[in-house]
């Protein structure tokens, strides 16, 4: 099952630039939550710290607090556990190249140690098929290399590999803007059926897509957490002038 | 639209008809250098081949060379001894080196690494006769003799900044989307490079790898006073050896017509068994990541 996330006062930077400033924010469990706002608003920034990936960048450093689930993330807690709970889909799928299909959904249990075979089997059929891939790579998901599939089907295999973990939340950081219409329609399908049992943060540069599949949206701008509310109220009635001047194509 | 452009006065005006020479002189040009440059290479190649293959005979792997004056024997103990000396070599280089590139591409960060990536450069810039001498000193004249250990760990120390630099080059080639991807499933960073960044980069590190052992395969200057030479078999790791590049370099010098076809046999055994490798290293990495993409 999902969990809440509780923001309060995050601010990150890189190097000297101040890249997040003072954002708090309440992301529900069990639903989709989207971040809109224009390039470099900080709102890619903003889901690396809910998995503790912005301090892995040379130069990052974070200041604040982040629960996930009433857990602080940020203190008493190893990234690496933190990145187990929350798992992450890039922009660009990265699907191992050297490894198979089979061995890039086992890859982040295998790093926890080796459960049996057959219970490993059904574990990435099982990812798989919640991925929505299954039906396509079935015949040869034990033989062909992730990165021998087309970008949709790999940024798919990502999403199954991040379930494998069995994470709380999964964070997509633009996972559609690399992709053809009809891929981008299968990951929203995807999101749609993944959001009863994680809770789903995306960050999408697609306004329609933001509308079409989150139930709360965040409007980023110059670091700023400028809106937070829920999609139908922020697209058809935003309470600050630069969430509607950004909606309606004034800017950004 | 196509018949339109082609009738209007303006679909001759471009490309105008002095590019068209500029074109086709300069790729002319080209083509003559890239020419040029294989047509040497294919020469030495052609001529190697043309020598060292007619005077191969089954003798020269078998037999051990006889004393001067006399025709027929082989070299059976500098194929062996160059053999021995190029395991020991990278017995000491490849994990030195790919370990410190390993290091210096994904854990590594401030004066410390700028510090190992100026030094191995500077060592790979070293004469091969200056880490000669520098072996001499260390081993050959602490034991009182010369050896395959010497000769080992003078091409040794020849091949880490070379296997060093090219693991680092192959390893930050790597797209940093793949760490992360590691990274985000909650690998450490070390389970991450292990797992797939080193994969990632296998077959460039190995390529690298190979291209190092061609290159001191073929070290005369250092072995002259680390190996130094023997005209018999050379049984363990203690005694001086013969090796191949040392024997073209002693008959190729010598007033004996068939000293001198040795040589190029020689010359010949040394290409041929650095093609070698090579062929079955490549053959076995991709060999390896095929099982997985096919």
């Amino acid at each position: 099952m999902g969990v809440d996330i509780k923001v309060e006062d995050l601010n990150a930077w890189y190097g000297t630039v101040h890249t997040l400033k003072g954002v708090s924010l309440h992301i529900p469990a069990n639903q989709v939550t989207a971040l809109i706002g224009p390039s470099g608003c900080g709102k890619s920034t903003f889901v690396r710290c809910l998995n503790r990936m912005h301090e892995t960048s040379r130069g990052a450093r974070v200041e604040g607090s982040v629960h996930v689930g009433g857990e602080d993330i940020y203190s008493g807690i190893s990234p690496v556990e933190v990145r187990r709970k929350v798992g992450m889909v890039f922009q660009r799928p990265n699907p191992f190249p050297t490894m198979s299909i089979y061995e890039n959904v086992a890859s982040g249990v295998r790093l926890n140690g080796s459960p049996p075979k057959a219970e490993l089997d059904t574990l990435v059929e099982q990812c798989l098929r919640n991925a929505a891939l299954w039906d396509e790579v079935k015949d040869v998901y034990r033989k062909r290399s992730g990165a021998g599939i087309s970008g949709g089907q790999q940024q798919r295999l990502c999403i199954a590999r991040a379930l494998a973990v069995d994470p709380e939340v999964l964070l997509m950081d633009e996972p559609a803007s690399a992709l053809d219409p009809i891929s981008t329609g299968k990951i929203e399908d995807l999101i749609f059926e993944l959001k009863t049992q994680y809770t789903i943060v995306i960050v999408t540069h697609n306004m329609q897509q933001a509308a079409r599949v989150a139930e709360k949206t965040g409007f980023f701008l110059m670091g700023n957490l400028v809106e937070f509310d829920a999609t139908q109220k922020i697209f058809t009635a935003p309470s600050d002038k630069r969430t509607e001047d950004y909606i309606t194509g004034r800017f950004g | 639209m196509s018949r339109a452009r082609a009738n209007s006065p303006r679909a001759h005006a471009y490309p105008p008809p002095h590019k068209k020479v500029i074109n086709v002189v300069m790729l002319t040009l080209t083509g003559l250098c890239a020419l040029l440059v294989v047509s040497v290479l294919l020469f030495i190649l052609g001529y190697l081949v043309w020598n060292g293959a007619r005077s191969l005979s089954w003798n020269f792997f078998t037999k051990l060379p006889v004393p001067a004056g006399q025709t027929g024997g082989g070299m059976a103990n500098a194929i062996v001894g160059s053999a021995k000396l190029l395991l020991l070599a990278s017995a000491i280089g490849v994990p030195i080196g790919v370990l410190g590139g390993v290091y210096l591409a994904e854990f590594g960060k401030g004066w410390f690494s700028f510090a190992v990536r100026y030094t191995t450069d500077l060592l790979n810039g070293v004469p091969s006769i200056v880490i000669g001498i520098f072996v001499y000193t260390l081993i050959v004249i602490p034991q009182h003799h010369f050896s395959t250990l010497a000769g080992g760990v003078a091409l040794g120390i020849m091949m880490i900044p070379i296997a060093l630099r090219s693991t680092d080059e192959f390893l930050r080639a790597v797209p940093n989307t793949l760490r992360e991807g590691g990274l985000a499933l909650g690998a450490s960073k070390a389970q991450t490079v292990v797992t797939v960044i080193i994969p990632a980069a296998m077959q460039g590190i190995v390529t690298g790898i190979m291209l190092n052992l061609a290159r001191v395969a073929g070290e005369t200057a250092p072995l002259l006073f680390t190996a130094f030479g023997n005209q018999f078999w050379s049984s363990g790791w203690n005694g001086p050896t013969a090796s191949l590049p040392v024997v073209i370099f002693n008959y190729a010098i010598s007033p004996y017509e068939d000293w001198h076809r040795q040589a190029w046999a020689a010359g010949f055994v040394l290409l041929s068994g650095i093609f070698l490798t090579n062929i079955v290293a490549r053959l076995l990495v991709s060999g390896r990541r095929s099982t997985s993409r096919s």
